[in-house]
């Protein structure tokens, strides 16, 4: 009996372990593919990065020999260095000027609904959807009239302009989450509007200002439109200046293998926290677009 | 308590503030300009109506870079909107592995438009660049790819669609996650084929994903820039342009500082009235279950 009954059934086991092992064969090709495709333009950039200016055999093939004078050009010349420090200097910045401004709105937006206040609400919606060239001739001529050309604050402030959208809404959606009884036993027991945010809702606002901050630090270092035109002066450059730079002049056959290195020096800050913090991107992605 | 409601309200003065003071009001000066006949340095500026309105419709370069644009956006968000659907799908079912490969599939999203850009053109470059070295493995002929206007246009939709499927794919994954699975459990004992499954059931559930990253994508393909300067500059002779490089082409090139602004203004109703309508479109198709 049991021989009988055993018999189709470890049969059946084997049926269904086969086809899932086929299925997962399937898996792993699709797999492969995405990482050529994906990975093949980073690949050539690391590859490039490794090579003698001299050198040109297939941006396929890693080269034969260890050749990290790119880098150590790159990390020498200064450029690089201070182009890393105005970085870091005009990103924290924007961030810190977005999330402090930012929360502090939203506070108001999402506790006070009166007329007045969906109405200031949609100028920030509003404000989302303007192009940054839209507004380049206002905006060059506004700042050149201040002086503004050559300094970092005009690309702070514009740059924290064109992020408080989104961290307003961002944190205006996670306080309506926030049950308002909290608050209003604060006010009961005397506090101000200033304290009853600071005690009350500042604190439950950390991982919200997580995503916020990583998404918006992500941008501020790429960002390109108004660093170009208002950080004209080499020593004013931000990473992504540097790169335009390098490739830049490298269309008459100069070196794009120092471009490559500048380049990656430039990134792996991004993508090592990319890959470290990685629930923290996903979770901004997910929150920008839930409207 | 009216007095404490006021008070809050404070709270949201420097933030109206600063976007007033470097977003509107440029907005509202560029619209002004828009109105001049202007070079952007000198003292000499020339009312002239609407004609650079009218300068710019019958303009060619214009006309390119305008439906150019619409190309960009178009094709990159086709592009994004079926690999991210395809991708999430794919990611969706468990096997070991799956972390890595979102993980990479996300990672352009990170690097910045402009570098990109630059990472491509080893792929594109006429000599010694990745394709054509490729194509002569297989005896063929190299092609100059971003020299021709039409392959050109081709690559920066293409790339663009390349850079930011991660940010699709992600937003559908979150919307397949939020699908109850009673749904399709339901349909699979109907006997449904996997066709049905995905056009009956996953794909209405999906539409608000849907909604939310083809506006997304089409108003970030509308404003693309970066990635042109990168790729083509906007060349060969200006055929490439969308119209953020043709503004900034107008203003500090050209230095038609009127013209550039009407173009900008331009370019800020369009995108208004295109988001205005995929939302309007997508309001009216909300499924409810």
């Amino acid at each position: 009996m049991d021989k009988i009954k055993g018999h189709p059934e470890s049969l059946g086991k084997k049926i269904q372990e086969r086809n899932k092992k086929e299925k997962v064969w399937w898996k792993y090709t699709v797999s492969l593919v995405i990482f050529v495709i994906y990975l093949l333009p980073i690949y050539v950039l690391v590859v490039m990065s490794f090579k003698e200016k001299t050198d040109f055999s297939s941006r396929l093939l890693l080269p034969d020999y260890l050749y990290l004078d790119n880098y150590i050009k790159a990390l020498k010349e200064g450029g690089f260095l201070n182009a890393l420090k105005n970085t870091c200097f005009v990103t924290a910045l924007t961030v810190g000027i977005i999330v402090i401004l930012g929360c502090m709105a939203a506070y108001p937006l999402s506790r006070n609904r009166s007329r007045l206040n969906s109405i200031i609400k949609s100028i920030c919606m509003g404000v989302m959807m303007i192009p940054s060239l839209s507004i380049l001739v206002g905006v060059y001529t506004e700042i050149v009239s201040m002086n503004g050309v050559n300094c970092f604050w005009p690309v702070i402030v514009i740059g924290a302009a064109f992020g408080l959208p989104t961290a307003i809404l961002l944190y205006s959606n996670f306080i309506n989450s926030i049950p308002s009884s909290l608050d209003e036993a604060a006010a009961l027991d005397g506090a101000s509007p200033f304290k009853t945010f600071w005690h009350v809702i500042l604190p439950q606002l950390k991982p919200v200002t997580a995503t916020l901050v990583i998404q918006q630090g992500v941008g501020a270092w790429n960002n390109f439109v108004y660093p170009s035109y208002f950080l004209q002066k080499p020593a004013k450059y931000t990473l992504v200046l540097l790169i335009r730079q390098y490739f830049g002049t490298a269309d008459s056959g100069s070196n794009l293998n120092g471009a490559a290195a500048v380049a990656i020096l430039s990134t792996l800050p991004i993508v090592v926290l990319y890959i470290f913090m990685q629930k923290y991107f996903i979770q901004g992605q997910i929150d920008g677009a839930v409207k | 308590m009216k007095k404490r409601k006021i008070l809050q309200n404070l709270m949201y003065l420097p933030a109206l503030g600063l976007m007033i003071a470097f977003i509107v009001y440029p907005l509202f000066r560029g619209f002004l300009y828009s109105f001049y006949k202007w070079n952007g340095y000198s003292q000499n500026m020339t009312f002239v109506g609407f004609k650079n309105y009218l300068d710019m419709m019958g303009n060619q370069f214009f006309r390119i870079a305008f439906w150019n644009t619409v190309l960009y956006a178009v094709f990159s968000t086709l592009l994004q909107e079926v690999l991210g659907i395809a991708f999430a799908l794919f990611l969706n079912s468990r096997f070991k592995g799956r972390i890595a490969v979102r993980t990479v599939i996300y990672l352009p999203v990170i690097i910045s438009a402009l570098l990109i850009g630059y990472m491509m053109t080893f792929l594109f470059q006429y000599h010694y660049g990745v394709f054509n070295e490729i194509l002569q493995w297989f005896g063929m002929e190299p092609i100059d790819w971003l020299r021709d206007p039409g392959r050109g246009r081709l690559i920066i939709s293409l790339v663009t669609g390349w850079h930011y499927t991660g940010s699709s794919m992600i937003i559908f994954m979150a919307g397949l996650q939020n699908i109850p699975d009673m749904y399709i459990e339901a349909a699979k004992l109907d006997g449904a084929t996997k066709w049905q499954l995905f056009s009956r059931i996953t794909l209405p559930l999906l539409q608000p994903a849907v909604a939310s990253t083809v506006l997304l994508n089409m108003v970030g393909g509308l404003k693309i820039y970066d990635s042109i300067v990168s790729l083509t500059n906007g060349g060969p002779v200006q055929k490439t342009n969308s119209l953020s490089t043709l503004i900034s082409y107008t203003y500090f090139t050209s230095e038609k500082a009127g013209y550039a602004s009407a173009i900008g203004m331009f370019q800020f109703v369009f995108i208004f009235i295109i988001s205005f309508f995929i939302n309007r479109y997508f309001a009216g198709k909300e499924v409810e279950y």
